[in-house]
């Protein structure tokens, strides 16, 4: 279980107790937090679930792997802290997790 | 104006297996699809990538899944009507007239939505004032790449389609190529070769740049990029052509007075039909409690869906449910000679 803030692009945040092995995507999607789209269901093929991981927790993430840099190429305004949420996954380690989303995901 | 039995919009692997339950029941499908080829989600998003969970197919790609369903649908000689989106749909005479954005006409008792997410669009420049350019000197695809002839153009994107357009442009127009990462993610010989060419002075490479600004009144002036480090650069240009690849949009569906949630459409689950009669939703776009996003489900849906059709299609006649296995009627649609 990891406690993680999601925070929408107008600066409203969310904190929520997310089960562990779910990824970062399915914790914001299944409790309808807004700006997390994920059209194509977590298989890293649409880039619709783009967040800006908070500076001091993206050098703890796992790597990305290459499918998830070429697919941030089509995400919106992807920047240097860019991760795709459906490649995140919860364990006690992500806990405090801080993302933000985008103005839009498309 | 055609008239049909039923018209299914969406020309993915669910759609495509919906004509063949319909075809072997003896109604009629056309096929709608807003992209430019058969496939839907399975050829756009992945073509090479593997599928497990295809029942009695241990793997396959999405590539071959399409290429088996065309050829399961073979029998039924059904018109696909490519690139073209189902824009408005109307109640006449307890018939959908339904039309397209090129002004096609169909008339059908049934429709059923298999579309996905929704059609694909062009991802687009992230910038508000890229909208004020668009389609007189910003493009997402190239009709007439001897419009470019002499001209300076800024190629945005790092995949395939930015890769090949500024290799073939750069044997007669001034290209610019901007990428947000120093890698490609195209094709490895693709890569190699606009390094060759941005060696020899033919191609210039911008990366890790994106773009911050455009300048100009009437027409583009010039554009300014940004590095992820703060660093920018101004490149005057005449043209900008943007690949950031496709994203879904529900796009007019959203308008035909379906009960939505989110982006999908609840459907009941003996029938798949929609809180309007005679329009079913199959596939990723319908919901309902323990939806699953599977193609597997999908197939269910659409037999279920096509039964349901008949009932609209052919009032006075009665279904019988028969098997492919042992039906002569079934075999005589599939076009089955007795050696096979």
């Amino acid at each position: 279980m990891a406690k993680i803030t999601y925070i929408e692009h107008s600066g409203k945040s969310h904190t929520l107790e997310v089960a562990n092995g779910l990824t970062v995507m399915e914790g914001a999607v299944q409790n309808n937090i807004p700006g997390i789209d994920a059209d194509c269901g977590g298989s890293c093929a649409c880039a619709t679930c783009h967040v800006y991981v908070d500076e001091k927790w993206f050098d703890k993430l796992p790597e990305k792997e290459s499918a998830e840099e070429d697919m941030l190429d089509m995400a919106f305004e992807p920047k240097k802290l860019s991760r795709l949420s459906c490649q995140l996954t919860v364990s006690d380690a992500l806990d405090g997790l801080v993302v933000k989303m985008p103005s839009k995901q498309g | 104006m055609i008239k049909t039995d039923v018209l299914v919009i969406g020309a993915g692997p669910v759609g495509l297996f919906a004509v063949h339950q319909l075809g072997i029941i003896g109604l009629k499908a056309e096929i709608v699809d807003n992209l430019d080829k058969v496939g839907g989600q399975c050829i756009e998003l992945y073509p090479d990538k593997p599928i497990y969970d295809i029942p009695a197919i241990p793997k396959c790609t999405g590539e071959s899944l399409t290429k088996n369903l065309l050829e399961q649908i073979k029998p039924f000689q059904t018109n696909f009507h490519l690139n073209e989106r189902v824009q408005e749909i109307s109640k006449e005479n307890n018939q959908w007239k339904i039309k397209t954005n090129k002004n096609k006409i169909f008339i059908s008792p049934n429709i059923i939505i298999a579309g996905g997410v929704g059609s694909f669009e062009p991802r687009k420049f992230s910038i508000k004032e890229a909208d004020l350019y668009e389609n007189k000197e910003i493009f997402y695809s190239v009709k007439d790449k001897n419009f470019f002839k002499g001209k300076k153009v800024c190629i945005f994107g790092g995949g395939d389609s930015a890769l090949d357009w500024a290799i073939e442009l750069s044997k007669f127009a001034d290209i610019t190529l901007v990428h947000r990462r120093s890698e490609f993610r195209g094709a490895e010989h693709s890569a190699q070769l606009i390094r060759k060419l941005e060696k020899e002075g033919k191609v210039k490479i911008k990366t890790p740049f994106q773009i911050q600004s455009i300048s100009g009144k009437d027409k583009i002036n010039s554009i300014t990029i940004k590095s992820e480090n703060g660093k920018t650069e101004e490149i005057k240009t005449d043209f900008l052509l943007g690949f950031f690849g496709l994203i879904m949009k529900l796009g007019p569906i959203a308008e035909w007075g379906l009960n939505l949630n989110k982006k999908t459409i609840p459907v009941n689950t003996e029938n798949f039909q929609t809180n309007k009669e005679g329009i079913f939703a199959i596939g990723d776009i319908c919901t309902y409690p323990g939806k699953l996003k599977l193609i597997l489900s999908g197939f269910h849906e659409g037999a279920l869906a096509a039964r349901a059709c008949f009932k609209l299609a052919r009032p006075n006649e009665k279904y019988r449910f028969e098997f492919t296995t042992t039906s002569k009627n079934i075999q005589e649609k599939l076009g089955v000679k007795k050696s096979d």
